[in-house]
Order: structure tokens, then C-alpha cells, then sequence
């Protein structure tokens, strides 16, 4: 049992990561991404959605009849989002102010539905609840490190207002790199999300190889 | 038999769909509230960056009035008085910046005279056009004190056209927009003043519409 939670994390972490390895979710990877604390908040979200509805998929998961099971899938997710949505407005409204227009986007992410298909719907609750927080967790790692890479390059900071989204305690964590006007500009717009996203799943490839891995391209293809 | 195992799943999709129904309605039911009161805040912290709390003892939501701007799109007109005299309005004026509308709140006295303006709104580029937000520079700040009667028409343009305000370093469309925007604010304040100055007006519903807005 151990070993196939162990499985899990791995999956979700690193080996099967949604981003750099099935390049899934790439919507939230591109748009949510400017700065770090942004791209960590999305990913969060996503990940909290990610995780109750694989963990409801897994408790259901032989009531939900294959010729159904799509639709069910989805009307899972979206209910989700909504009440994250719904919650996240009522009591965590500095995060909702940054956050909100790209939480009803989550539904659009297939990485949420391609985890239901993939392995909520094959596995009971708590393995499901696993899975879709570790790849949940994956995912809020890679738009991070995206994140911050775009962050230092484009603007010269690191999680900056993240004590606008946390809290103040959180006060910390907010750095300036680089000195002011210092910043490339195209890092922060679109085509630095490509690029970046681009060399980081490169550097993934390299290791893996080094690792002495096969390069898993099957991962988006076992999963649809 | 084909017949049966259809109805069987169309049921227990429509079991699942009422199940998630019933949860998300009982979950608008608890957070409908606090959301209300989130939107509400947010409506009166940007009222009182162009409102300052001195000039009024009223409740700015309140006192508040819906007019038809000058492009036919119904605006919330916000009223301060102190002591039954009105003394200063605040409503969003739009302006066109290099990527689609800009909304902006603006604040001004019963003469006419800027009392605040703010960015609530914009898609314009960062690091370049997004110097009008009051976090990023206090360009934006450069309009308070100014009115028709103060600074004339013709200086009401960036200083590329002939004006008097500053463009921004790589961008002159967005500034050009804002400009644009508190000149027709104030324009339509000078024609419509008796109307927006009248507290007999009666106050409109604040219902789910207007205080959602705010997003």
C-alpha cells in the first residue's frame, strides 16, 4: 500500500507532472504565471478542486456507469470550481480580487478531467484523494517555478504582494532581485510564458536522460 | 431491454446532477451574505481614494443616483453631503486604451473640480501602459485640483498633442485614453449638473446587479 502511494507522489511531482510532463493545464500555465505568487495561488485553487473532485470520482466511482461517466466527470469538476469560487469570494476575497476571473477557468483545464479518467474512476477515495492532490500539488509546482522565472527575468521580483494574498505574515517572502526598469519586458507578456515553459520541460527531458530514464511521452496519451 | 439501461443512466446522471444541485445551492445560501458585503467594501474603499472622508458625513452607496451617461450606458451616480449639502460626486467614466475600455472612478467637488481619479479597470500592457494604476507611479495623481474652468480645453491632451499632461516612456496611446476620459467626465458633469446634484432623485435598488459589478 505504501509503496503505491509513494507511486503516487512520484507521479505527481515529478515523473508524470502535469505540466512538464503531459502538458496538460497549459491555459492556467501560460495566463496565471506573471509573477510567482499569482501562478502558486492558481495552482493551489486548482489543486484543492483537483483533489475533492478525484476524492468524490473514487467514492462514486461504481455508481458512475461508463457510457455517463464524461458527463458526470465534468458536472463533478464544475460543481467543485464553483465552490471554491463561492468560498473563496465570501472569506478569502484579497486572493478572489487577483484570482476570481481565472477560477471558473479551472473547469477548462483538462488536467482535472484527465486525472478523473485516468485514475479517480479506477481507484477507491483515498488513493483518488491522493493522486488528485499530488498532481494537484505537481501542478501548483511547476506554474511556480514558471512563475518565478518569469517574476525575476521580467520585473526583477519574487512573490511580490504575496502578503496581499496571504496575509501579512507572509510579508517575507516578497524580494526584489533586481533593481528597478531592470526588467525584460517580454517575460511578463505571453511569449515569455512560451519560452520559458519551453526550456523548463527541456531541463526536465535532460535530467530524465541523465537519470538514465526513457523519455515518457506516453503520459498525455495513457491519460486521455 | 436497449431501452432500459438508457433510461438507467440518463437516471443516475440526473441523480448526480441533483445531488451537486443541492450542494451548490445550499453553498450560495451560506457564502450570498459575505459576498454582498466583500462587493460593498470594495465599492466604498474605491469611493473613498477619490471621495476623502472629511467632506461627508453620508453613506456615498446610499445617497447614490443611476444616470444615463453620454454614450446611453446607465452609470451610478454617488453623492457625498455634509449637512444636506451636496459636496462632492464620484462615477465611473470609460476611456479606450491600447488594448480595449479602461474603467476609471472619478471624484470631483460641486464646482467641478477633480478630486481623485482611479483606475479600476484595464487590460493595457504591464510595465508599459499600466502606469496610471496608483501603485505603479502618481501620474494619475497629477489631475487632482484640475477643472474645466482651471485648466482650458485645448490643454486637455498629452503633451505629444499639444497638451499639457505627460505620456508615459512607450506609451501614448493609454494616457491619451485617460485623458480623454476625465475631460468627458467632466464635460458631462458640466452638463448635467442640476440633475446629478439633486438628492430629491430617488435612490435606486442596490440589488445583486449593481453590487457585482465591481469584479
Amino acid at each position: 500500500m505504501a509503496s503505491q502511494y509513494k507511486t503516487i507522489v512520484k507521479d505527481g511531482m515529478w515523473e508524470n507532472n502535469g505540466v512538464f510532463a503531459m502538458l496538460l493545464g497549459l491555459c492556467p500555465a501560460m495566463a496565471m504565471t506573471g509573477t510567482a505568487t499569482n501562478a502558486l495561488g492558481m495552482g493551489l485553487a486548482t489543486a484543492a478542486v483537483m483533489a475533492a473532485s478525484s476524492m468524490l470520482v473514487g467514492l462514486f466511482r461504481n455508481q458512475i456507469t461508463q457510457e455517463v461517466r464524461i458527463p458526470v466527470f465534468i458536472l463533478v469538476v464544475a460543481s467543485m470550481v464553483t465552490l471554491v469560487d463561492l468560498f473563496m469570494n465570501a472569506w478569502m476575497h484579497e486572493l478572489y480580487k487577483v484570482l476570481g476571473m481565472f477560477i471558473p477557468l479551472i473547469v477548462s483545464n483538462c488536467l482535472p478531467l484527465a486525472r478523473l479518467e485516468a485514475f479517480a474512476g479506477k481507484n477507491s477515495a483515498l488513493p483518488s484523494l491522493a493522486d488528485g492532490l499530488f498532481m494537484g500539488l505537481g501542478f501548483t509546482v511547476a506554474l511556480t517555478i514558471i512563475g518565478a522565472v518569469r517574476e525575476i527575468i521580467g520585473s526583477g521580483t519574487l512573490f511580490a504582494d504575496a502578503s496581499l494574498l496571504f496575509g501579512s505574515s507572509f510579508k517575507f517572502m516578497e524580494m526584489r532581485l533586481l533593481p528597478e526598469d531592470t526588467g525584460i519586458l517580454m517575460m511578463i507578456l505571453p511569449p515569455g510564458g512560451f519560452l520559458t515553459l519551453g526550456l523548463l520541460v527541456v531541463g526536465k527531458r535532460i535530467l530524465d536522460v541523465r537519470a538514465g530514464k526513457a523519455i515518457q511521452m506516453g503520459g498525455a496519451h495513457s491519460a486521455a | 431491454m436497449k431501452k432500459q439501461l438508457t433510461l438507467g443512466h440518463g437516471l443516475i446522471l440526473g441523480a448526480f446532477c441533483l445531488g451537486f444541485g443541492i450542494v451548490l445551492a445550499f453553498s450560495d445560501h451560506i457564502t450570498v451574505e459575505d459576498i454582498a458585503a466583500r462587493a460593498l467594501e470594495d465599492r466604498l474603499n474605491s469611493l473613498a481614494q477619490v471621495i476623502p472622508a472629511s467632506i461627508h458625513d453620508n453613506n456615498l452607496v446610499e445617497d447614490a443616483t443611476v444616470m444615463m451617461n453620454e454614450s446611453g450606458k446607465e452609470i451610478t451616480v454617488y453623492r457625498a453631503t455634509k449637512e444636506g449639502q451636496v459636496t462632492g460626486l464620484a462615477y465611473e467614466i470609460f476611456g479606450v486604451g491600447y488594448a480595449g475600455k479602461m474603467k476609471l472612478m472619478l471624484g470631483i467637488d460641486a464646482q467641478g473640480k477633480i478630486l481623485g481619479v482611479r483606475v479600476l479597470a484595464h487590460k493595457e500592457t504591464p510595465g508599459l501602459g499600466d502606469k496610471m494604476e496608483v501603485k505603479k507611479g502618481d501620474w494619475i495623481l497629477r489631475f487632482d485640483g484640475l477643472s474645466l474652468e482651471n485648466t482650458p480645453l485645448e490643454k486637455w491632451k498629452v503633451k505629444k498633442d499639444g497638451g499639457m499632461f505627460d505620456q508615459f516612456t512607450g506609451a501614448t496611446i493609454t494616457p491619451r485614453g485617460i485623458v480623454n476620459a476625465i475631460r468627458g467626465g467632466l464635460e458631462f458633469f458640466e452638463a448635467n449638473k442640476a440633475k446629478m446634484m439633486d438628492m430629491s432623485a430617488t435612490r435606486p435598488k442596490m440589488d445583486g446587479a449593481q453590487t457585482k459589478e465591481g469584479h
